[in-house]
């Protein structure tokens, strides 16, 4: 490896020496972007599946952004972050029933189904990490034992609140259906979720690398004990980066599951063993290596389910291997783990 | 003593009650097809041999070398549908069975080692993820090659002749039992779970379950002093994965049966981590303590919550807390619970309680 990779990516007023931009996996998503074009075939069935992977990609990374960022943070793995992308989703079957009984309009009861879900999460995840995640810090093998045993038992209170089955998520009328440009059909909905998820990367990346917040966080996942010693309470500052990444599993949670149209109990544990692969590939605690990893999963979803959608199953895994065999430790390690 | 010290390879059980709780199921289980006739406790004392063949490998792993997989369920797939898939094809007999287990044999120890090679070189929370993943598509696969696993609904198969519930080969009931195949199965379970018990307990006893503990203690310090990591841990994950193929190698004998549910379930994932927590880890006699508890609770728990369901019918929130559907939300509870203030398990307290005495 000739260029030595970053966590985060490097600011631009960040302080001197600055570490040169690794551009090697930006250019792997490109070519298996171009690749697809003649495996695909026609132009406007590459269109379509390229703008579903990349929307997909992009909701997967609002879901696992969260879970990298505690990660690096404070070297915690929560097993249990997939709770809060079912009750996320669970949360806004509620939402939207009430909104179709009370007429509010598809947006509406679209918004305020993210916000409550968001709501609902984050102030879940706040008595998860007190109850859950606080007494084990520092024990790796107990902090996976329990978020799993907390991940099993938030599964089964969905299952008393909202019952075993599986609960239908329709979408609003005005998000049914697609636009088309010449012969490629794009849904709107799937425009809208890329456009939440951008706004999300957005507000992720200024706070990262604009706001002081952001400036202790980066400092945090780099060397904890000096960011203490500078006089921060690193505690606090991680049950802020946990609440908010519950509110975003939650988020995600909402996109997914209107995604998929329907939501089941089991919806948690799915997009969990989903987005350890996207944090895998991408490197545990790096919130950059998250988004290139959550879009080279989408992008490979999608493009293997049409081309052969027996091995779809199994594309991820396949994946992972490829970028374990290529990078070890992830496309953009972080240096300190 | 000295001999039997010998086969306990120096481990003994350190406390007067743990011995005599372990001497009670040991006699209990030689004797089971004698003591418990019917067919549900019998299915209840098989299913604990099993499991106990089956936490012990998984404690290799948990207690001594100290990482979580969560692909253990795999390997016992493999080896109940080595069995199964082999008795099915080729026709019941011991030809097959043999094949079988050696085919499934194979592809654990070829699995187990990719996956460790491939993980634990990093670190051991990647391998906790990476084996979910694994485990996840596995049993994924499985369910979608129906042509050969028998998809969702699993395979039906027979077992050779000795074994099969039909063959009786002594006229008159000995000792108040006839004595048929079914009987015989049971007791090959007992005989095979009995010796790669022991040879489980000579293996963390060895030298080289000493540096495993010294791993998981302190992996840099193991490092340091000249012990490949890597090697060791990727060895302790292809022999914990080897017995959790001829644990399920065995269940597969005895259930005449394989299906996602019975074998590569994340449910079961769920019960081994339960028993382990539950019976202590890093000690093989918590497992055999916690897989007798954890089967006897497990099967007469669930009648407990349908009866107490039932004396709560009516009250709002506690009629769908105490269903017996979410007898899941109970042992998730108490596995959470017993993680945090019941670490060392019962063989851990046992111990600690004898030492209190002593002193």
């Amino acid at each position: 490896m000739t260029t030595s990779a970053v966590g985060t990516p490097a600011a631009p007023g960040e302080a001197i020496p600055k570490a040169s931009f690794d551009w090697k996996p930006i250019a792997l998503l490109v070519a298996v972007m171009a690749l697809a074009v003649p495996a695909v075939g026609s132009t406007s069935s590459w269109i379509t599946l390229t703008v579903a992977g990349l929307s997909m990609g992009l909701i997967v990374f609002v879901i696992a952004s969260g879970l990298t960022l505690v990660f690096g943070l404070m070297d915690v793995l929560n097993f249990g972050h997939g709770v809060f992308i079912a009750l996320g989703a669970f949360v806004a079957t509620s939402v939207m029933g009430y909104g179709a009984g009370a007429g509010w309009g598809g947006f509406a009861s679209i918004f305020a189904a993210m916000g409550v879900a968001m709501a609902v999460a984050g102030a879940v995840g706040w008595a998860f990490e007190r109850i859950i995640v606080r007494p084990v810090y520092g024990l790796h093998l107990k902090q996976i034992l329990i978020t799993m045993g907390g991940m099993i038992v938030g599964e089964e209170i969905i299952k008393v609140i909202w019952g075993p089955l599986q609960i239908a998520l329709p979408l609003p009328d005005e998000l049914r259906g697609a636009w088309y440009f010449g012969d490629a059909g794009i849904e709107k909905y799937r425009i809208m979720a890329a456009g939440i998820g951008l706004v999300v990367l957005a507000l992720l990346v200024y706070t990262l690398n604009r706001t002081k917040i952001g400036l202790l966080i980066r400092a945090g996942v780099q060397d904890r004990s000096m960011v203490e010693a500078l006089g921060y309470r690193i505690r606090r500052l991680f049950v802020g980066v946990f609440v908010a990444g519950s509110a975003l599993a939650g988020l995600g949670g909402v996109l997914w599951g209107l995604y998929q149209q329907s939501v089941t109990p089991q919806i948690g544990a799915q997009v969990n063993v989903l987005i350890f692969i996207v944090i895998i590939i991408g490197g545990l605690g790096s919130t950059f290596g998250c988004l290139v990893g959550a879009l080279l999963v989408g992008l490979m979803a999608n493009y293997t389910g049409f081309l052969a959608p027996k091995v779809a199953l199994f594309s991820n895994i396949a994946l992972m291997v490829a970028i374990l065999l290529w990078r070890p430790q992830g496309l953009y390690p972080v240096t300190n783990r | 003593m000295n001999a039997l010290d010998r086969i306990l390879s120096h481990d003994r059980p350190r406390s007067k009650w743990l011995a005599a709780a372990l001497v009670l199921i040991l006699v209990v289980l030689a004797l089971a097809p004698f003591l418990f006739p019917g067919a549900k406790s019998m299915s209840v004392v098989a299913k604990i041999l099993v499991f106990i063949l089956l936490v012990a490998s998984y404690d290799l792993l948990l207690g001594y070398t100290g990482i979580v997989s969560f692909a253990h369920t795999m390997f016992f797939g493999i080896g109940a549908y080595g069995i199964a898939i082999a008795s099915e094809k080729l026709g019941a007999g011991w030809g097959a069975v043999a094949l079988g287990l050696l085919g499934a044999v194979l592809v654990s120890v070829a699995l187990s080692l990719l996956i460790g090679l491939f993980s634990l070189r990093v670190k051991a929370i990647f391998f906790a993820m990476i084996t979910l993943a694994v485990a996840t598509a596995f049993q994924t696969l499985a369910s979608q090659l129906s042509d050969f696993t028998g998809g969702e609904d699993g395979l039906s198969f027979k077992t050779p002749e000795w074994l099969s519930p039909s063959f009786e080969p002594f006229e008159t009931e000995v000792l108040g039992l006839l004595i048929d195949g079914k009987a015989i199965t049971y007791w090959l379970l007992f005989v095979v779970v009995l010796a790669l018990f022991l040879l489980l307990l000579r293996i963390v006893n060895s030298p080289f379950g000493r540096v495993l503990q010294a791993i998981r203690e302190n992996d840099f310090r193991a490092e340091a002093i000249g012990y490949r990591t890597v090697v060791y841990r990727t060895l302790s994950n292809v022999l914990a994965a080897l017995f959790a193929t001829l644990a399920g190698a065995l269940l597969a004998l005895w259930l005449r049966y394989v299906g996602p549910d019975t074998t590569l379930s994340f449910e079961i994932m769920l019960d081994i981590l339960l028993i382990v927590v539950i019976g202590g880890m890093g000690t093989l006699y918590g497992a055999v303590i916690g897989a007798v508890l954890f089967v006897v609770a497990q099967n007469y728990l669930q009648d407990l919550l349908a009866v107490g369901a039932t004396a709560v019918q009516g009250v709002p929130v506690l009629q769908a807390v105490i269903a017996p559907d979410r007898w899941l939300l109970w042992l998730g509870v108490l596995f959470v619970l017993s993680v945090y203030h019941f670490p060392t398990g019962v063989v851990g307290r046992l111990r600690a309680l004898a030492l209190r005495l002593k002193t």
